[in-house]
């Protein structure tokens, strides 16, 4: 018992267009192909068949920001890497969302000196923090999920 | 300083033979030989040691430098030779008083040492005096001081627990989109 028998032959389904624009892209949210330490391994766990992000529609990781919406930054980002990373998330297009993967993206982590930044969201804003030295591909999941939990609550006027 | 064993105490022998001034102390520990030079007779030594043909030291495998403060001299810095023909190795060690009075660069006996002298600057601050590459190679361009320098504040910002959680996240910078 689907849509079409109650809708008959008009071939027209109806929803609201923020539903519609929130499926469309939390369903297909492909991250960028990026990884600065330990995290990119587990990210690549995650993508991996036996945990397979796929599933969630994110199997592509584009090389190229211009074609991603998300930005998993996973690892340590050092004081010389922040500029690119920052110009990387600006030729992004939008909508585009930031997961901070691991202690090091989040806070700093272990290193605490002068040659980390202390958290990535000092330098782009950061959507969903996945803790852990480094997460499990599970954990990284979850915070995907989270995120997309967030992308389907958006509304028309976050988009504006 | 008698306690070299026969490799080490065949170089020295050689390298005394030839240049008797030239080596201000030695130490040896555990078969690895270090001789301690005047950072004016670096470059001199260097020649010798990589042309005499019973030492042959045609591979310079790293220079490193040392920060003792606050004793003095403060800084110094190591040469590690390696022969490929002989299997054997010394390590030349230079005192270094002023930073920016270090020794005369390497580079015309080994040009490698181009590369490590601009590291030992990036992270150390002792110029070599006639190489004219020292910029910075691992910190970022612009970069304030030389990180690895006993006085360098190693850390860079407060750990953040609950009592001090706002004070922190006040002056932590908010990027916007």
């Amino acid at each position: 018992m689907g849509v079409e028998q109650k809708l008959g032959e008009m071939g027209v389904v109806t929803a609201r267009l923020e539903d519609l624009v929130n499926w469309g892209r939390s369903n297909a949210m492909w991250p960028m192909l990026f990884g600065l330490a330990c995290c990119a391994i587990e990210m690549m766990a995650a993508q991996a068949s036996h945990y397979d992000i796929s599933r969630f529609g994110m199997e592509l990781m584009r090389p190229s920001p211009r074609q991603s919406d998300l930005m998993i930054v996973a690892g340590r980002v050092s004081r010389k890497m922040a500029p690119v990373l920052r110009r990387l998330y600006d030729q992004m297009g939008d909508p585009k969302w930031v997961i901070a993967m691991g202690d090091c993206a989040s806070c700093g982590g272990v290193f605490n000196n002068y040659a980390i930044v202390q958290g990535v969201d000092e330098i782009v804003p950061v959507d969903v923090y996945v803790a852990g030295c480094p997460p499990r591909p599970e954990a990284l999941i979850d915070g995907i999920m989270a995120l997309h939990e967030k992308v389907r609550g958006e509304t028309i006027k976050d988009w504006a | 300083m008698e306690n070299l064993s026969e490799k080490s105490r065949r170089i020295l022998d050689r390298i005394r033979q030839d240049r008797p001034d030239a080596i201000a102390s030695v130490a040896d520990f555990r078969g690895e030989l270090t001789l301690v030079v005047e950072p004016a007779q670096v470059l001199a030594l260097c020649q010798y040691l990589r042309d005499e043909p019973d030492l042959q030291f045609n591979l310079l495998e790293d220079i490193v430098a040392d920060d003792m403060f606050p004793d003095y001299p403060r800084f110094a810095v190591s040469y590690h030779l390696y022969s490929i023909p002989h299997n054997h190795a010394v390590r030349l060690r230079a005192p270094v008083e002023d930073p920016d009075e270090g020794p005369d660069t390497v580079a015309p006996v080994w040009p490698v040492a181009t590369w490590l002298e601009t590291e030992v600057y990036d992270l150390m601050g002792i110029r070599f005096k006639g190489n004219n590459r020292l910029r910075r190679l691992f910190m970022p361009e612009g970069w304030q001081g030389h990180p690895l320098r006993k006085d360098y504040p190693l850390g860079y910002e407060e750990v953040q627990f609950s009592f001090n959680w706002k004070a922190i996240r006040a002056r932590k910078p908010h990027p916007q989109e």
